[in-house]
């Protein structure tokens, strides 16, 4: 997706239709020439990971429609009889389950990875945000997917979140009503959540090729944070990187296969095999796990409103992350006092997570209010003003002389042996 | 440091997504004690014998009131199950009486049961279950074993996650029906319900449904039942039968997932040896 190809294809017919529709030159530049920063480092990965996963929720997903009844009668049972009657049907289910969970551990990799080597910065702000968006987009499809199979979390679950759209002065009641379908959530609402969950994996595939496009306008961003100059600080994409992103994303299928095959219902709640009842509130109402964060700091603040405006602008202000850190080194490898600073916002989502799941009552309330300032603090104060007053330590001059210390940047041995398997083949 | 960084961003991933487990708590209730389940662990399988037994424990006692409405009489004799013959449950479907219809003449009619049917419920509707149980109604079992389930707490549920615990509704189930004494601890009982230490709340609707001697299970060899008649058997026998109805194919799941962890493992070690292979050409030091 950078620049000119001059891929020729081999074939009569590929060259026909080469002239026709670029596609094979569009894929040769963009995945197999591609010169990637040769010091990434595993958490890399994680966007081939990303892809695969979306790939696989559409396609179990998709098959599971086959079979899903999205009525308020029979959805509950429809899944069950999906895990009970169709062929391999509770393995469908259970990894599309497991697989939206998969999905966020990848992403919050992914973001927190961009987060420390400061993948957000110049040039690299409308990939940024294009991820910031996919990330909604996600947590969207995330959120109806969880009400479809209409248990009890599902459905308090579903009337939690909505009613929080009420908050709005004006617009609220509206809102919540078009959410609805009518004046409480029901038929009509699952009706509109199953068509929208269908649609919305499709709407992120195509903002996450506005993504890969912007990625390979500057390219990857790398461990030392410095932009790629020559050819000695790259390596073509493929073989280097297709095989390394194989390798880890085989090791992170073991760890989703761990979870489908052995312990599906760790990341679940039970009351969710209790079908959706109007009349029984549970005793907890808790969402999936990778939304704990963003709902403590709902219930952090006292006043509905500000609470809902907390939890979207603790999502929306990384929009505005790539011009609030003011730090001209890019990279966290290079900044000591950045680093600490990092891993206590790391450590802080994880406690934010953790009371997430707590009632909201005595000591919870008030660590959740300390976790919820020092999560924007972060943002607000400590990076614009870190990037001020911190030392910095020495950057490489070079990817080539990070990698392969300054003696070994100079010699061109090892970028020629890089280049030439590919050239051959 | 390089490992260091990766287990500790393990250990920070494994207890972000553990919080969702601590989500109840606060109850007054003991843990229910964990027992011993052959369907525990990565190379679990039903002990047909139990669920056997189980089931008969079901027909006999808990059927009265509690529907399985998701289990049909075929699913008893498919793989992975208690293992009837098609035989012995084409008998016991035809031993109950299934209201089928509207025939031509435009008449609900009563049929015998057939291998297909679900397995029938013993009150027509909701509120007939609920007049007749002083206004609670009897869950369904077909997915109960899945949707009960308690709090382990900081740290045991993370080690769960490794040790494959996911027993909690049956160990619950256990307990529930052996959980019930005379003594009430001070808790205010109303007429009609029942003290059960593993309740939430300890006040239950439903009676004590099992007592020692209650339900006759087969001989063995030796003129001998095949497992002690007593309450605690007969509850862990039930329960692992529940555990079947909500999971029909947890052993299918269980050996599948052996299989493929094992070919990922294979692919993982072939595609690190070939990724360092092709690397070695281009690393200067590591
Ligand atoms: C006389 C009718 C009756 C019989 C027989 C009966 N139950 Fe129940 N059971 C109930 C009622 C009523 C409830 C609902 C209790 C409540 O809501 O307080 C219940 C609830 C339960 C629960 C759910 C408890 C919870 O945590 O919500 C389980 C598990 C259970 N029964 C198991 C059994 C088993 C196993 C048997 C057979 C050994 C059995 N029951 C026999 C009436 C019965
Ligand atoms: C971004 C990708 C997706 C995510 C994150 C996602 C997430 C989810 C979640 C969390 C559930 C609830 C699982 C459960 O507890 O049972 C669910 C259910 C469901 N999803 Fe998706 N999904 C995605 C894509 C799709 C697509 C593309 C389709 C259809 C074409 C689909 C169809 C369904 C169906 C039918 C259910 C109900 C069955 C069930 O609950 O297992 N999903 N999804």
């Amino acid at each position: 997706m950078s620049g000119h190809s001059n891929y020729v294809p081999k074939s009569a017919f590929g060259r026909w239709f080469e002239r026709r529709l670029p596609i094979m030159g569009l894929i040769h530049s963009s995945f197999v020439v591609f010169p990637n920063p040769r010091n990434l480092n595993y958490y890399w990965t994680f966007g081939g990971i990303l892809a695969f996963m979306l790939v696989s929720q559409i396609l179990t997903g998709v098959v599971l429609a086959m079979h899903y009844a999205a009525n308020v009668d029979l959805a509950f049972n429809s899944v069950e009889q999906i895990m009970r009657d169709v062929n391999y049907g509770w393995m469908l289910r259970y990894l599309h389950a497991n697989g939206a969970s998969m999905f966020f551990v990848a992403v919050y990799v992914h973001i927190g990875r961009g987060l420390y080597y400061g993948s957000y910065k110049e040039p690299r702000e409308v990939l940024w945000i294009l991820g910031v968006i996919i990330f909604l987009l996600m947590m969207a499809t995330a959120f109806m997917g969880y009400v479809l199979p209409w248990g009890q979390m599902s459905f308090w679950g579903a009337t939690v979140i909505t009613n929080l759209f009420s908050a709005l002065p004006g617009v609220g009641e509206t809102i919540v009503t078009y959410l609805w379908g009518g004046y409480s959530v029901g038929n009509s609402t699952l009706n509109r959540f199953f068509s929208l969950h269908y649609l919305l994996p499709f709407m992120i595939f195509g903002v996450v090729a506005l993504h890969v496009w912007a990625l390979h306008v500057p390219g990857s961003n790398n461990p030392a944070g410095i932009e790629k100059k020559t050819d000695k600080d790259t390596l073509p994409f493929h073989p280097y990187f297709t095989i390394k992103d194989a390798f880890a994303l085989v090791c992170f299928v073991i760890f989703f296969s761990w979870f489908t095959f052995y312990i599906p219902n760790y990341l679940g709640h039970a009351d969710n095999y209790i079908e959706a009842n109007p009349a029984v509130t549970p005793a907890h109402i808790v969402p999936e796990w990778y939304f704990l964060p963003f709902y403590a700091i709902l219930r952090a603040v006292p006043d509905k409103l500000l609470g809902v405006l907390a939890m979207f602008g603790s999502i929306a202000i990384l929009v505005f992350l790539p011009w609030l850190d003011t730090s001209k080194v890019r990279s966290g490898a290079y900044r000591p006092a950045f680093r600490v600073f990092f891993w206590m916002f790391i450590a802080n989502a994880i406690v934010l997570g953790w009371l997430g799941a707590k009632p909201p009552e005595g000591l919870y309330v008030i660590a959740s209010r300390l976790c919820t300032a020092y999560y924007f603090a972060y943002f607000i104060v400590i990076l614009p003003l870190l990037g001020k007053i911190e030392r910095t330590l020495p950057v490489p001059a070079s990817i080539a002389e990070a990698v392969l210390g300054p003696s070994g940047s100079g010699s061109a041995m090892a970028a020629g042996a890089a280049s030439s398997p590919n050239s051959q083949g | 440091m390089k490992r260091f960084k990766v287990i500790a961003a393990a250990i920070l991933v494994s207890g972000f997504m553990g919080g969702a487990v601590l989500a109840d708590g606060g109850h007054d209730t003991p843990l229910p004690p964990k027992n011993d389940w052959t369907f525990a662990g990565p190379f679990g399988t039903f002990d047909k014998t139990q669920l056997q037994r189980g089931f008969k424990v079901y027909r006999e006692v808990c059927s009265s009131c509690h529907s399985m409405g998701l289990v049909s009489f075929r699913n008893l004799a498919q793989p992975g199950g208690p293992g009837f013959t098609e035989g012995q449950v084409k008998a016991l479907a035809a031993s109950y009486k299934v209201k089928d219809g509207p025939n031509d003449a435009g008449e609900m009619f009563e049929r015998d049961g057939r291998a297909a049917d679900r397995w029938p419920s013993p009150f027509p509707n909701k509120q007939a279950a609920a007049a007749a149980n002083g206004g609670a109604i009897p869950p369904d079992f077909s997915v109960i074993a899945k949707a009960r389930s308690y709090s382990r707490g900081f740290p045991l549920f993370l080690v769960d996650m490794f040790t494959q615990y996911q027993e909690h509704g049956v160990d619950y189930i256990t307990a529930l029906l052996q959980g019930y004494s005379d003594d009430t601890h001070g808790v205010e009982v109303p007429a009609g319900k029942y003290y059960n230490t593993f309740y939430p709340g300890n006040v239950i609707a439903m009676p004590k449904p099992l007592n020692d001697g209650q339900v006759e299970y087969p001989k063995g060899a030796d003129g001998r039942p095949q497992a002690p008649e007593t309450v605690a058997q007969y509850s862990k026998d039930v329960s692992a039968f529940l555990m079947w109805a909500a999971e029909p194919k947890l052993e299918q799941r269980k050996e599948t997932g052996f299989r493929v962890i094992l070919f990922l493992i294979v692919l993982a070690g072939l595609f690190y040896f070939t990724k360092k292979k092709i690397w070695s050409r281009v690393e200067g030091h590591h």
